[in-house]
């Protein structure tokens, strides 16, 4: 048990390390939703009526509205992010490296996806930080209460971009997986607006954001960021990080063969 | 025996890469595993680092069958793979614990055995730098290092002198040679350079899948020269 533990912290310090040394991802995951926070949420404001709905208690402005989506955009950009340098880890080689430790391989893949989901939640935080600098803020207690919600959020999305990288043999590929992943995710969800609003368009549309996982992980952060519980929520998105992460135990499962190269 | 491959055999599809492998290399013996490119040497190191198992036959390490009980198996299995795995932006000390603490070593049991598997291969002075700064063999030697770090009983090494110079591959080969002739361990050196190899040494011919050749290096090729063994029993020029 203690060799597990030594283990995973190192596999935690060396993803912590890895993204110290690249602070241009840091900028960049915090840029992206600033933007959408700054620019896009500004021009929607005015086109877009929102009416009380929970966890709200009152009238809220747009840009209140997309901070939980935004938070949740974090996550899947990380998630996604941390499994494109899993495939370049896999073809550097030391993705093998670690497979070679005598430790499990479930254990081996939660510890590098813990550690992928502390950075996205310190990322989700300096956003946090920038938005009530520009007077977004929450009540005080949501701050901590999020922290679980952003942790189970994280691990499912971390744990989805595990699973697609074991079926991802090169980078290129990747880059369609994020078109047709990531993008999908972030708008067929309640992100960007409230699911009652998509159903005054298209009843498919609203349906198919309501079986997104990444809805009820939105939804779960953002009940948590007003300090209230979303049952509903919690449960899909649990649900949802059991069945990501069992796709990605089989995927880096040795005797399937998935990782199999011409030698 | 420390390493035993037996009756192994695995395709991609319908490509037949191994076809019923067996050999066995004793404790303490360099045992190189020798082949032209394409003759499953890859292949056959992925089975033993257990990137995938499916397929018939066994491998034994230090007594551990690998499908039984890999975790034992891989606690005796030191890997230096073809590309470098090192963490170019970490240290090589750095490098050295995060592999220590994947084995369960940490603090001072680890920072003892990093300082003597450096000094052993004469990269103390380097222990501070980060990877990226190293030339090609002082990374190399540094993967030796790491390789070492958990004492294993078995040391796997997959073509390490690819991209170094004459003198370097020289060096690294009589390092490695001495080894195993000092500490008892089990290795085990793919390549497709005949001039790594010694009499001394046993060596396992591998071409197009099947082991054509276990014994001597010196009783293998009697009066030839190693290269014209290999081309002869090959048809490729060494």
């Amino acid at each position: 048990m203690r060799h597990a533990l030594i283990a995973m912290r190192a596999i935690v310090l060396r993803e912590a390390l890895r993204f110290v040394h690249q602070r241009e991802r840091f900028i960049a995951a915090l840029v992206r939703p600033l933007v959408w926070l700054l620019v896009f949420a500004a021009g929607f404001r005015a086109a877009l009526g929102l009416s009380i709905s929970p966890p709200y208690q009152t009238y809220i402005t747009y840009e209140t509205y997309i901070v939980p989506g935004l938070c949740g955009m974090i996550l899947l950009f990380n998630g996604m992010q941390s499994s494109l340098s899993l495939v370049y880890d896999r073809e550097m080689g030391s993705m093998r490296l670690l497979l070679t430790a005598p430790l499990s391989r479930t254990w081996l893949l939660f510890s590098k996806l813990l550690g992928s989901t502390i950075i996205s939640i310190l990322q989700v935080y300096a956003f946090l930080l920038v938005a009530w600098l520009f007077d977004i803020t929450l009540p005080p207690l949501g701050y901590l209460a999020v922290l679980p919600a952003l942790a189970l959020g994280g691990l499912m999305l971390g744990a989805l971009g595990l699973a697609l990288s074991s079926f991802i043999k090169q980078l290129e590929n990747f880059a369609g997986v994020m078109n047709f992943v990531i993008f999908p995710m972030f708008f067929l969800s309640s992100a960007l607006y409230p699911l009652w609003k998509m159903a005054e368009s298209s009843e498919i549309l609203h349906d198919i954001c309501a079986a997104n996982p990444f809805t009820h992980a939105v939804e779960l952060i953002r009940f948590a960021l007003y300090v209230e519980w979303n049952g509903m929520a919690f449960v899909w998105t649990a649900l949802a990080t059991a069945a990501f992460m069992a796709l990605a135990v089989w995927g880096y499962d040795p005797a399937r063969g998935m990782m199999t190269r011409k030698g | 025996m420390s390493l035993q491959v037996s009756d192994l055999s695995f395709s991609y599809g319908t490509k037949t890469a191994l076809d019923g492998v067996s050999f066995s290399v004793g404790h303490g013996q360099f045992a190189a595993l020798l082949g032209p490119n394409g003759a499953g040497k890859s292949t056959l190191f992925s089975l033993l680092t257990r990137l995938f198992v499916t397929q018939p036959g066994a491998i034994s390490i230090a007594g551990h069958d690998l499908k039984a009980a890999p975790l034992a198996a891989m606690a005796d299995l030191g890997v230096v793979f073809q590309q470098t795995t090192l963490d170019l932006d970490l240290t090589v000390r750095q490098n050295l614990s995060y592999f220590a603490a994947l084995h369960g070593l940490s603090g001072r049991a680890a920072d003892t055995r990093i300082d003597a598997a450096l000094a052993r291969l004469d990269m103390a002075e380097r222990a501070g730098e980060k990877a990226r700064g190293l030339n090609g063999g002082h990374r190399r030697r540094t993967e030796i290092a790491r390789a070492l770090l958990h004492d294993p009983k078995v040391l796997l090494l997959d073509e390490p002198t690819v991209g170094l110079d004459a003198p370097t591959r020289a060096a690294l080969t009589r390092h490695i040679h001495d080894l195993c002739s000092d500490t008892g361990v089990t290795v085990l050196w793919a390549t497709h350079l005949t001039d790594e190899v010694l009499d001394s040494d046993q060596v396992v011919l591998l071409h197009r899948g099947q082991v054509l050749a276990d014994g001597r290096c010196g009783a293998l090729r009697g009066s030839a020269s190693l290269p014209e063994y290999f081309a002869k029993m090959t048809g490729a020029p060494a």
